[in-house]
């Protein structure tokens, strides 16, 4: 039994994943509602029930307090958003709204600051009340006060008021012009709460709410029995808008254990009609999905990727306060062609192959923007830093005046080449670290490895945090936003260097400072034109890879790689929305 | 040790009779090779410890060569464990890794045992430091170890490596976290039993002749409480080097390229039915450690102890 | 006796509360954060993620937490999770019935199978008996818990099929059929658990009673005549007895701990499984309250450790 008290370590290990969920992408061209055409016509709780495993458990069932995607997923098959992502990264009219608006349909202003939804008409609650447009008002109220505190606020910036024109028509203004128009209202960001139930709940008072256990929604299932942290059972909603929706009876959302096993529930014994993030060395995926008669492995690509980051600044712990501060330089990152001779030391093929499968869980990339595929950069793959060249590594740190030792480390002027490399506790990562650490060190590079655990390591409190970058490189996964520049301006521009004075909130770790990409960010800031706006992003994205800012490894399957099973129809997974975005949709 | 081996074998009859006047520990060793499991354990576990020392001299194969192209490959001449999912040598690993998971096992549970030990025989001889040494073993067993972890990690892994190198800082603190965290269990037995032991009339009698507290701990009682203390000992030797690999997990371990016994059984897990020798062989290793010590634990008990001829 | 129990309730007061000080001040201190949960993900911004800081109260200086802790909870109230928003009692309430039915379990049939298996050890040592016992025993300390739970999953849950290896907490025992299934849910997880208390608690009865067997009391008691059976179970037994006492009491505490690799492996929704998960959201209240009642646990079943001694050996006496 003391063993067994000490193990928590273990258990920890099996929560390291990061992930994030989907994110979304200014959608160019709205699909039509395609709500109900998806699968033929089903009955109405024909099925029994639907069996779904998360290996984290849900805690909570309102997405404005959610702190991970399983609380985001478990809420999706109560509560709505106006609209949903598809997979191109276009809104979908599956949710709240009876069409998509559009500057043609003239749901969007021309200025872009304002969008107006027109609302399905007949919608009822779960329980049995009428939903208005009041009740998207009484949302934005909710979600978008300061005083609550939600986790879904970032929607909110630059929203300046969401109005009832009447009981169906929500207005949404901007208080400028919008080039991302549909980023309050659409996907998982912004489901609409039922004004009656928490109308006692706002502000302040959001913090201690009992509507977060039991949301009552317009969605097809509603909450039966919820134990946080474990497990949520579903009724069908008798009152869900579509008569012949939803097909299952019941469904139950179990959550917590491990990947692999979660893999074998839906692969090997069919326990499990779908299971999420199934994060297992390719090696064992693979013939485990291969080999099964009972499920199949999903397989979209949005923008999560994963990268490594090289530090900019010093992260010598002789420097005290100043240790990892933006005006520090470090000693031999500063200098570009060490950069570029570890961006052609890195063999992310043989990462892609060995480790994702080569598809399966993952491709090679050498782009940090992947997604939407408009916004991914064919520059890239033709330049020297993103072909693994030892000998032109080698070649690289020759020519700067980098030379071997006696130790086989490369040195200049008393600077050595020691690199501190660190990432999460996770199988697939260490193994990265393995391969990459080998062939830096053929060129030149001594590497120490680091592995810290995923609660550690994603938060601004800790020195082993990603946020500290205390080390000289690290590697984890993010992934995009609707707009692609939130995401590049948090990740890499001057303004968003994090360090003491910001407390390691902000998001651009590398202290990386380029003037002439905060230019583009700037301009993708007010760039209406869509085609304008994909060549800045991409122009962003080479930078980064020019100036080895980033070396990025992996377009990762997105959300995740998640197992069906095959008797499933309907699921048809969007990088950037819910899993469970179309689950009203599902059926057997 | 070979030779004395060697001498008291080649005369087995003639020794009893030859044998100068024995001291308790030539009386000790001369009972415990009478014990063949305990010698069969001493053996094995002194061959492992030798092994790991000077095989990796000995076995030219680098532990961290990558080679996809035998990736997964089940035991052979080459590679006698096996290879891995990036095509390392398993055998090469293990030999590397058994070093530090030997060292750390037996350190950190010397640590802990020395340790409870100690608390324990103050505790349960003195009765006035009873209550606080207990109570300080009752807040001990309640304190939240992840966490504890996490602080320890924060605060001391630095100045550490800055003090002693990656390695050997590391090393300490391993041992010292085992060691610290692990002694409460043998603490409260050992108190026990010096609870019971000094009530008996052995104890009366020496303390009656006038022989200090010291040396009635010591010399009367302790050598009685020595049976738990084994046993403690012998199962948490397995315990602490499957606790290292955990640590590493805390980021408080070694760096995750050490292949510790304990590392190559975790990360073998998912593997265990495409490549079952990967998880066969550190997990057979360390049993063998852990039997072996069980085993000495065994011959070492009923050599000391004075009614065992 | 009396008097000294008297005292030890008395000394366990401000001992919890010194206790509760420094859990409290390793969790204040220690870098976990409920916010870590959102990564690096770009659409939780700083500001945002300052907010969510200061609405869960962790903007207040620690000791100040500390103290409003503390006296809410000698109200009895245990305060409400960050993640969940749902009260901590409660929480614990649902997962409690869980371990018992698991750990708990396990833990009784640890000890009521680990007596017996050591005792025959001893009396029969170096038997066949014995070397496999001893072997066995071995095995499971050879390997972690998580691996033995593993072996099981692939062998009775995925090619045998005989039971499901993932955790129903939803179950409602209402007849035969469903009873039957809560068995074979949790015939697994007992087994890793079970097997392992088994092991621990044979080593020590095991050696224990190799102590006592050649002792000159058990000579004289054989010498009186009495039954072998009686010499052991009266005699040998009760004086192998204290290690087993000191161990069953460390034990106790930590069925209620849970057993956080078990849970884990099978699924079972137990306070160990909340208490990790908790600890790696960095969920303050939870893991201050469920190290707490581990505390007052740990206190009150070595109290009874200590009466027990008394009672085993009448020698023992407290001053």
């Amino acid at each position: 039994m003391e063993s067994s008290y000490l193990h928590r370590g273990f258990a920890l290990a099996v929560t390291a994943t990061i992930a994030l969920a989907a994110c979304t992408q200014p959608g160019t061209s709205p699909s039509a509602a395609p709500s109900g055409s998806a699968a033929p016509v089903a009955q109405r709780g024909a099925g029994g029930e639907l069996k779904i495993l998360y290996w984290q458990a849900p805690t909570i069932l309102n997405p404005h307090q959610a702190t991970g995607t399983k609380d985001n997923d478990a809420s999706r098959l109560v509560l709505e958003p106006l609209a949903s992502w598809d997979k191109n990264g276009a809104p979908l009219a599956n949710g709240l709204a009876s069409e998509i608006p559009t500057v043609a349909n003239g749901g969007v202003a021309k200025d872009f600051t304002s969008v107006t939804w027109k609302l399905r008409t007949g919608v009822k609650w779960s329980d049995g009340t009428p939903f208005t447009a009041d009740d998207v008002v009484a949302s934005y109220t909710y979600q978008c006060d300061e005083a609550a505190a939600t986790s879904t606020f970032d929607v909110c910036t630059g929203v300046k008021s969401v109005t009832a024109k009447d009981p169906n028509t929500a207005v949404v203004t901007y208080s400028a012009s919008q080039p991302f128009y549909y980023q309050w209202g659409v996907g998982f960001n912004s489901p609409i709460l039922q004004k009656a139930q928490y109308a006692n709940c706002l502000g302040a008072k959001a913090k201690d709410c009992p509507a977060d256990l039991k949301p009552i929604g317009t969605g097809p299932y509603k909450v039966n029995t919820f134990k946080p942290g474990d497990t949520v059972l579903y009724d069908l909603n008798e009152n869900f808008r579509d008569p012949n929706k939803p097909f299952f009876k019941t469904v139950t959302f179990k959550g917590g254990g491990d990947a692999a096993s979660a893999a074998r529930a839906v692969f090997q014994t069919g326990d499990i009609d779908y299971g999420w993030n199934l994060q297992v060395e390719a090696s064992v995926l693979k013939p485990m999905a291969a080999n099964s008669t009972l499920a199949r492995l999903l397989t979209a690509y949005g923008s999560s990727v994963e990268r490594l980051l090289v530090n900019f600044s010093n992260p010598d712990p002789s420097l005290g306060d100043k240790r990892g501060e933006p005006d520090t330089k470090h000693p031999f990152f500063s200098d570009i062609h060490v950069r570029r001779a570890l961006a052609m030391a890195t063999n992310r093929s043989a990462v892609a192959a060995q480790l994702y499968g080569d598809g399966l869980a993952g491709k090679a990339t050498c782009n940090l923007l992947t997604a939407p595929e408009p916004m991914n950069s064919k520059n890239t793959d033709s330049l020297d830093v993103c072909k693994f060249d030892l000998n032109a590594a080698n070649k690289e740190l020759d020519d700067a005046g980098w030379a071997k030792g006696s130790d086989g480390i490369r040195a200049k002027g008393g600077v050595k080449l020691k690199i501190v490399y660190q990432t999460t506790v996770n199988s697939v990562r260490q193994s990265t670290q393995a391969i990459l650490k080998a062939d830096w060190e053929k060129v030149g590079f001594s590497v120490e490895l680091k592995s810290v655990p995923a609660a550690t390591f994603f938060t601004n409190t800790s020195p082993d945090g990603a946020n500290h970058f205390w080390a000289d490189v690290e590697m984890f996964t993010n992934s995009g936003d609707p707009d692609p520049t939130s995401y590049l301006s948090s990740t890499a521009s001057c303004k968003q260097a994090t360090g003491k004075a910001n407390n390691w909130n902000f998001g651009n770790y590398m202290r990386y400072c380029n003037a002439d990409y905060d230019k583009i960010i700037d301009q993708l800031r007010t760039e209406t034109d869509t085609a304008k706006r994909n060549q800045l992003a991409i122009q962003a994205n080479d930078i980064l890879t020019k100036d080895v800012a980033v070396i990025p490894l992996i377009t990762r399957v997105a959300p995740t790689p998640d197992g069906v099973s095959k008797a499933l129809k309907g699921v048809d997974p969007s990088p950037w929305d819910s899993a469970m975005y179309n689950i009203a949709d599902w059926s057997k | 040790m070979a030779t004395t081996q060697a001498r008291f074998t080649t005369a087995p009859v003639k020794a009893d009779m030859l044998r100068p006047p024995r001291s308790l520990w030539t009386d000790a060793w001369y009972q415990f090779r009478r014990h063949k499991l305990a010698m069969a354990g001493l053996g094995v576990l002194s061959f492992l410890i030798l092994a790991t020392l000077i095989g990796p001299y000995l076995w030219q194969v680098r532990m961290d060569a990558l080679d996809y192209s035998i990736a997964l490959e089940g035991p052979s001449p080459d590679h006698p464990f096996g290879t891995d999912n990036l095509g390392r040598d398993l055998f090469a690993r293990a030999l590397w890794g058994g070093r530090v998971s030997i060292a750390v096992g037996l350190s950190a549970v010397l640590i802990a045992i020395t340790l409870g030990t100690l608390i324990g025989a103050l505790a349960g001889y003195f009765n006035r430091l009873d209550n606080p040494l207990m109570r300080l073993t009752d807040l001990f067993l309640s304190l939240p170890i992840l966490p504890l972890l996490l602080i320890v990690i924060y605060l001391f892994r630095d100045p550490l490596r800055a003090a002693f190198g990656p390695e050997v800082g590391i090393f300490i603190m391993i041992v010292t976290v085992i060691g610290v965290l692990e002694w409460m269990p043998v603490a409260r037995l050992v108190r026990a039993q010096f609870l019971s032991l000094k009530q008996k009339e052995f104890v009366e009698a020496a303390r009656a002749i006038g022989d200090p507290d010291f040396a009635i701990i010591w010399r009367h009682i302790l050598p009685n409480t020595l049976s738990p203390v084994l046993v403690a000992a012998t199962i948490g030797v397995g315990g602490a080097i499957l606790t290292e690999s955990t640590l590493s997990f805390l980021g408080l371990g070694f760096p995750p390229d050490v292949p510790t016994w304990g590392r190559l059984l975790y990360d073998a897990q998912n593997f265990i039915e495409i490549a079952t020798y990967w998880v066969f062989f550190p997990g057979f290793l360390i049993f063998l450690t852990v039997l072996s010590i069980n085993y000495i634990g065994d011959g070492l008990r009923d050599a000391l102890d004075p009614r065992k001829t | 006796m009396g008097r000294y129990i008297a005292r030890r309730l008395l000394i366990a007061i401000p001992t919890l509360i010194v206790i509760s000080f420094v859990i409290y001040a390793i969790l204040a201190l220690a870098p976990i954060d409920p916010l870590s949960q959102f990564g690096a993900d770009p659409r939780v911004p700083a500001e945002v993620r300052e907010r969510i800081r200061e609405s869960l109260g962790l903007n207040q200086p620690w000791p100040i937490r500390y103290v409003k802790w503390v006296t809410s909870m000698f109200r009895g109230d245990f305060g409400v999770s960050f993640m969940s928003h749902s009260s901590v009692g409660d929480l614990i309430a649902q997962r409690l019935p869980n371990t018992l039915a698991v750990v708990g379990v396990a833990y009784v049939l640890g000890v009521a199978m680990g007596i017996p298996v050591g005792m025959i050890s001893a009396i029969k040592r170096y038997s066949i008996f014995d070397h496999v016992a001893t072997t066995v025993a071995f095995m499971g300390f050879s390997v972690p818990t998580f691996f033995t739970g593993l072996v099981l999953i692939i062998i009775f849950g995925i090619n045998l099929r005989w039971f499901p290896f993932i955790y129903s907490s939803t179950l409602q025992i209402k007849d035969l059929d469903t009873f039957w299934l809560q068995i074979r849910q949790s015939i697994m997880p007992i087994t890793v658990l079970a097997l392992f208390n088994v092991a621990t608690i044979a080593r020590y009865v095991r050696s224990e009673m190799l102590e006592h067997l050649p002792l000159d009391y058990v000579r004289t008691a054989r010498s009186k005549g009495l039954v072998e059976r009686l010499v052991v179970l009266r005699h040998v037994l009760r004086n192998s007895l204290i290690p087993v006492v000191t161990l069953v009491a460390l034990g106790v505490p930590t069925v209620f701990g849970g057993a956080i690799v078990t849970e884990q492996i099978f699924r079972v929704p137990g306070i160990g499984e909340l208490l990790v998960t908790s600890i790696s959201n960095g969920d303050i209240p939870v893991v201050a309250t469920v190290v707490f009642i581990f505390a007052v646990l740990v206190v009150t079943f070595n109290l009874f450790a200590d009466l027990l001694y008394a009672v085993l050996d009448p020698r023992i006496r407290y001053a």
